[in-house]
């Protein structure tokens, strides 16, 4: 963990200018800012940024490696081990940039697999197991239109590495934001029982979607300087494109009593240590192995 | 099918029989519209079934390692790999289907056991080697087993496998790179590697080319007669293009240089160059080695029916509103194409 080294840093932000006012264009930098060099010197606050949204995309990916072989269909083992392929793609693309600008100099990989459990800050939806088709489906609902937001808004970042990335998964979560649409509305137009199924994977993941959008000191810093987007402003967006699938579908967009959170300062479910060792076995059991 | 009817007296017109053993004769396609007889669409069908069922059923010893692949790197590989199964599964059921046949009956005939898929894949899948080694060798004959299919009679097969080909290809080369990163690896790592060859030899050499078909393969004269009857009918009707025999030696031959690079041992002491024959020697496949590989009726050829049948009765009732959304939207469609879905109140008054 880089708690400390955030935390100095966190505290030298506190006397930099607020953050856009509301309704400036959500998470794009200051206009004339000029573009960080790739490569520059240790920048631990955008290294602990990016593998936050690293390990978001490598902890669903490999929920969605579960289901590869278990789908309702051989259409469905496809097209998730299509979507579970891109977001091993995006993860190795953040943790690479991440292991770079941390100054450790870790390798996509080390950071994959010889971190533990409490070091992993992705959000508690990632790693929510899969439950049956109607929960994945409503996990990447929530997931694949906040991921699409907040791509959009990376690709305007100032860093150009990092904004090429932004560019490039933007179009690939496209399709699957597309994906989850046209599954919630078949479960939701389809039968009785898959409208309550597609209602009840809703209820089930629908608590863990606010924490995608969670501000703590280190993104204010960040989006202050314009260095990334800020996802709080995304969050309305996110709220009228999903109600309108939602509710397309003849179901209900639920209203949490509770929400989770945690996930990003490494406080995970239960689950989650079964999934980090699972994910790790192979590399744990042969120490000095190359691969 | 119907029995072929002579068409006479027409001018221009012949015997579809006739037409299609002289299409075949001049190594033409027959295509799904064209008269053929039963039996050469009973063995496409028998053919194309077990192939894709062999590739479903194969998805799962690998799909079991997805969520352990040791890197990023080998864990899109893996899952790429996996992927491309799935593929070639969707692209023969498609066609099958074009001989009359449909996806959902072969996948119950699997699930029933009334049909199979490749006992390759009874063999359980231990270590993160044998990903590795099912890559190299069992994906390295299907390419051997599966290339001349991409010249068979039947036009749609001829056409699927041409894409399978191209992908299995790339399988091999990349489980010979997984073998090959872990016999440069720690000694643990090439003892897992050279564990995982020990046990998949056998399943690939024996049953991915299917039982020994020429005397010379290791069956005796009557058996060895029997099959070669089998592979001629098959070869006579352009679906085959070689005995099972010369595919598995061809085999054999590829892999015992590949086997020397990596430094790995064949588990077969038989193997030894022959130059008078200018192949390599090798214990030959009889009916009782053959029957020992196969492993059926054992614990992991439960498994993997098993396996499949959850998934499928897991999502029968995905299944199942797919069909119902898709069966409304066009219903929709065609009363009143702006009209709204049906609402899922009224939906659940009718369920």
């Amino acid at each position: 963990m880089t708690t400390t080294s955030d935390e100095r840093v966190d505290r030298a932000a506190d006397h930099r200018p607020e953050p856009a006012s509301p309704g400036a264009t959500p998470g794009v930098g200051a206009p004339g800012r000029p573009a960080r060099a790739p490569h520059a010197p240790a920048d631990t606050g955008l290294a602990t940024y990016l593998l936050r949204l690293g390990d978001d995309a490598l902890v669903l990916g490999q929920r969605l490696c579960q289901w590869i072989t278990r789908a309702p269909m051989i259409e469905e083992d496809l097209a998730l081990s299509n979507i579970a392929l891109d977001l091993i793609g995006h993860a190795r693309t953040l943790l690479t940039l991440a292991g770079r600008l941390d100054g450790t100099g870790r390798t996509e990989d080390d950071l994959a697999f010889t971190r533990h459990e409490r070091d992993f800050t992705n959000t508690l939806l990632t790693e929510l197991p899969n439950g049956d088709f109607a929960v994945t489906v409503a996990r990447q609902l929530a997931y694949t239109h906040y991921a699409s937001l907040h791509y959009e808004a990376l690709a305007g970042c100032p860093d150009r590495e990092l904004a090429a990335f932004g560019a490039r998964a933007v179009k690939e979560v496209a399709f699957h934001r597309l994906h989850a649409d046209r599954w919630v509305r078949r479960l939701g137009g389809g039968t009785a029982e898959s409208a309550r199924r597609m209602q009840r994977g809703l209820e089930r993941v629908w608590p863990y979607t606010a924490e995608l959008f969670d501000e703590d000191d280190l993104v204010r810093r960040l989006a202050a300087a314009g260095t990334v987007p800020s996802p709080a402003p995304l969050r309305p967006v996110w709220e009228q494109r999903v109600t309108e699938v939602v509710t397309g579908a003849g179901l209900t967009v639920p209203v949490p009593s509770w929400r989770a959170r945690g996930g990003r300062s490494g406080l995970h479910t239960e689950e989650f240590t079964d999934l980090i060792g699972e994910l790790q076995s192979v590399r744990r059991q042969f120490p000095g192995g190359t691969w | 099918m119907s029995a072929p009817t002579a068409v006479t007296g027409e001018a221009g017109q012949e015997e579809p029989l006739t037409r299609f053993e002289a299409l075949i004769a001049q190594g033409g396609t027959i295509e799904p519209r064209d008269w053929m007889p039963d039996g050469y669409r009973r063995m496409l069908i028998r053919q194309i079934a077990q192939h894709a069922h062999s590739e479903i059923i194969g998805m799962q010893p690998e799909g079991a390692w997805l969520t352990r692949a040791p890197s990023l790197h080998r864990k899109s590989v893996l899952i790429a790999k996996v992927q491309d199964e799935a593929g070639h599964g969707l692209y023969l059921y498609s066609a099958a289907e074009t001989l009359g046949v449909d996806r959902a009956d072969l996948l119950d005939a699997l699930h029933l056991g009334r049909q199979r898929a490749s006992a390759t894949f009874n063999h359980p899948a231990l270590t993160w080697a044998d990903t590795g080694a099912i890559a190299w060798l069992t994906d390295g004959a299907a390419v051997i087993n599966q290339a001349p299919l991409c010249r068979t009679s039947y036009g749609p097969y001829a056409r699927a496998m041409r894409r399978v080909c191209q992908e299995e290809a790339f399988h091999v080369r990349q489980g010979y790179d997984l073998m090959r990163a872990l016999c440069e690896g720690t000694p643990e790592q090439k003892a897992m590697a050279q564990d995982a060859v020990d046990r998949w030899w056998l399943p690939a050499v024996a049953l991915m080319f299917g039982p020994p078909d020429t005397e010379a393969g290791g069956a005796d004269a009557r058996t060895a007669a029997l099959g070669a009857a089998v592979s001629r009918r098959a070869m006579a009707w352009g679906i085959k293009r070689h005995t099972n025999d010369e595919l598995r030696q061809r085999f054999v031959d590829q892999c015992v240089p590949q086997a020397e690079r990596l430094g790995l041992t064949l588990p077969d002491p038989a193997i030894r160059w022959n130059e008078e024959r200018g192949h390599y020697d090798f214990t030959p496949i009889d009916w009782d080695t053959y029957r020992t590989a196969l492993g059926d009726d054992t614990h992991w050829a439960r498994r993997r029916i098993d396996h499949r049948r959850t998934a499928h009765e897991d999502g029968a009732w995905v299944r199942e509103a797919a069909t119902a959304y898709a069966a409304r939207e066009e219903a929709g469609a065609s009363a009143d194409a702006s009209g709204p879905a049906v609402p899922r109140q009224a939906q659940e008054e009718r369920a």
